[in-house]
């Protein structure tokens, strides 16, 4: 196979994956959060303790969590169907995705809201904050870095499942790679396709890690030395609104940069 | 302003009660400095907050400038907006300070205005009113990680007074820092007492603060006040622990056939010298087995224990004397060991 055969085959593949991906994680994210702090605030202690609703919700996680995704890719088949018409193709493969990624976040989310400091929560109540500011002004806001390093160990996380969501059809690097590279022995496409899966979850990674330290003024001087390094003459450390802006510019990258 | 009516909590966990407080009926005047004092476990914590319902009390009331806030509590754990915007009037200083580390001194400050709706503008101007207050204008950009404990308490007593409350409560507000940072915090409350009306009720496991800056003091032990009053009538009273506990006195008499005296000075009469003259009027010498002067409210204070030869009977005299010049003079009961078994625990104070 010559580079003209294959560039166009991993153009459309690194779209593919992006667009599962990127969709898939949004819903995860925007799913998995008001779960995982439900879970929290109805948590023995909790603002809203309710221990019906609490093991309830912790066990549909459970068992959501525990399923591989391939049987829950196959589980959902009608599922998905009935919510995108077809069972084949990206779109298709949001779905489970999604599905899978959603306890798998709440849990993430879970762990980081349980880390905020109960006295902050009390500060607010003493404030007169409802359950609903003591979430939106304590709870969020700090463990927002925690969060942000758990979406990225999402979306690397769901990189890895969109590569078995090839088997429903639905394109992909990960599809690629296994339909040239196993199945017709394409091992130097296979290994371009590795390549960019490493890079593209590097670069994911390493943005995720530099929003989280961006946000994050716990230490003394919020920005790590390694990141004063890379941004050449970033004049002092302890310095945290440069870092603040540049952050989220470059998570967008992992975004879904193709729309329906 | 604060007044709490037979208040009583009990914890019950896998079946197990634990009677954090026992019965409390506290009363805290306007415009007052009034500290509780007592060992870890004795119930101070759940006191306060149960002041303004973080924590639920079991039984009895609370009531706070006139309201009665276990009225407004309510069923459940959860508060009303009624009992809400209550607890927005009662300013809270936690000994952890509880700052948001996501936030920026000044809008930590500004966050319970957020809650209250005041609009951007206005917070800022207020926020860094009260950053003027507290002499932490220049750290308004600063995050909490980068202030000094000292620092941090200063940021939380401007979070507090944010709402305009009329009662502060200090949950052990001065127990992370150390004896310096520690006055001028306690320096601060006084002066916020001084200049706003602001009535404040603070818990505290340290004597000096009591000894600092309230006028009014309680002891609580097994979730029980022991003791409470105006520090200075406290010091009065014959026989109290708070009084002992400000100023220890110790000292055993050098033998037999002595009277040991404690004699506590107040106002007028700490400045008198009463000892010499007690020493050249019936011409008697005098040890002195120990003694504590301080300054409690702005006024010189001190209790001396000292012995005179002689049985009591001997020295009904000069006793006399003593209290003649407007000195309180309790006789202590050494026989049976330095205070082993001091009056009765149980009363209530000076009322």
């Amino acid at each position: 196979m010559t580079w003209s055969e294959m560039e166009p085959l991993l153009e459309q593949a690194c779209w593919d994956t992006l667009y599962m991906v990127g969709w898939s994680a949004l819903i995860a994210v925007a799913g998995g959060l008001p779960l995982g702090v439900l879970l929290v605030l109805t948590d023995r202690g909790g603002v809203l303790r309710n221990v019906v609703v609490n093991k309830v919700v912790g066990q549909v996680v459970n068992i959501a969590r525990s399923m591989p995704f391939i049987i829950l890719m196959v589980a959902l088949i009608s599922f998905t169907r009935a919510i995108v018409g077809t069972t084949i193709g990206p779109e298709a493969a949001i779905v489970p995705l999604a599905i899978g990624a959603i306890p798998f976040y709440a849990r993430l989310v879970e762990t980081s809201v349980r880390e905020v400091d109960g006295g902050l929560v009390e500060a607010v109540q003493s404030m007169g904050g409802s359950t609903w500011t003591v979430v939106r002004k304590v709870l969020l806001p700090e463990s927002l870095p925690s969060l942000i390093s758990s979406a990225t160990t999402t979306i690397v996380a769901l990189i890895g499942y969109s590569a078995m969501a090839g088997t429903v059809g639905a394109g992909g690097l990960g599809d690629l790679a296994v339909r040239y590279g196993y199945l017709r022995f394409e091992t130097k496409l296979m290994w371009i396709t590795v390549a960019i899966l490493a890079v593209v979850i590097a670069v994911i990674q390493f943005a995720g890690d530099l929003a989280a330290r961006g946000l994050s003024h716990r230490g003394r001087s919020s920005v790590a030395p390694r990141l004063v390094l890379l941004r050449g003459g970033a004049s002092r450390a302890g310095k945290p609104a440069p870092e603040r802006r540049a952050a989220p510019a470059e998570i967008e990258t992992v975004e879904p940069t193709k729309v329906p | 302003m604060i007044t709490t009516t037979d208040l009583t909590k009990v914890y019950r966990s896998r079946g197990r009660e634990v009677t954090a407080l026992d019965g409390v009926d506290l009363h805290v005047r306007e415009g007052e400095v009034y500290g509780v004092v007592g060992q870890s476990g004795a119930g101070k914590s759940t006191l306060i907050r149960c002041v303004n319902l973080l924590e639920r009390p079991t039984s009895g009331t609370v009531s706070v400038a006139g309201q009665d806030l276990t009225a407004l509590a309510g069923r459940g754990h959860r508060a009303g907006s009624a009992l809400r915007q209550a607890r927005s009037r009662v300013g809270m200083v936690f000994q952890h300070f509880n700052l948001l580390s996501s936030r920026t001194v000044r809008d930590n400050v500004e966050l319970p205005l957020e809650i209250l709706g005041v609009s951007g503008k206005e917070r800022t101007r207020k926020a860094l009113e009260l950053l003027e207050l507290v002499g932490l204008a220049d750290k308004a950009k600063a995050y909490p990680a980068q202030l000094s404990g000292g620092q941090k308490q200063r940021v939380g007593i401007a979070r507090a007074l944010a709402g305009d409350p009329k009662v502060l409560l200090s949950d052990e507000a001065t127990s992370a820092l150390d004896p310096e940072t520690t006055r001028s915090i306690l320096q601060l409350l006084r002066d916020l007492n001084e200049q706003l009306g602001l009535t404040v009720l603070l818990i505290t496991h340290e004597m000096d603060v009591v000894k600092r800056i309230c006028d009014s003091a309680a002891l609580m032990r097994d979730g029980r006040i022991v003791e409470s009053g105006k520090v200075s009538e406290l010091l009065a009273t014959p026989g109290s622990e708070l009084a002992q506990e400000l100023f220890p006195v110790g000292g055993v008499p050098s033998g037999e056939d002595r009277t040991v005296v404690d004699v506590t000075f107040q106002g007028e009469a700490a400045t008198k010298p009463v000892i010499s003259q007690l020493s050249r009027t019936y011409n008697i010498d005098i040890s002195i087995l120990g003694a504590a002067m301080d300054t409690v409210g702005g006024h010189q204070v001190g209790r001396m224990r000292i012995e005179l030869p002689g049985r009591f009977e001997e020295n009904v005299v000069p006793i006399g004397f003593l209290r003649e010049q407007g000195l309180q003079v309790d006789v202590a009961a050494i026989a049976d060991g330095p205070r082993a078994n001091p009056t009765p625990l149980l009363k209530e104070g000076a009322k």
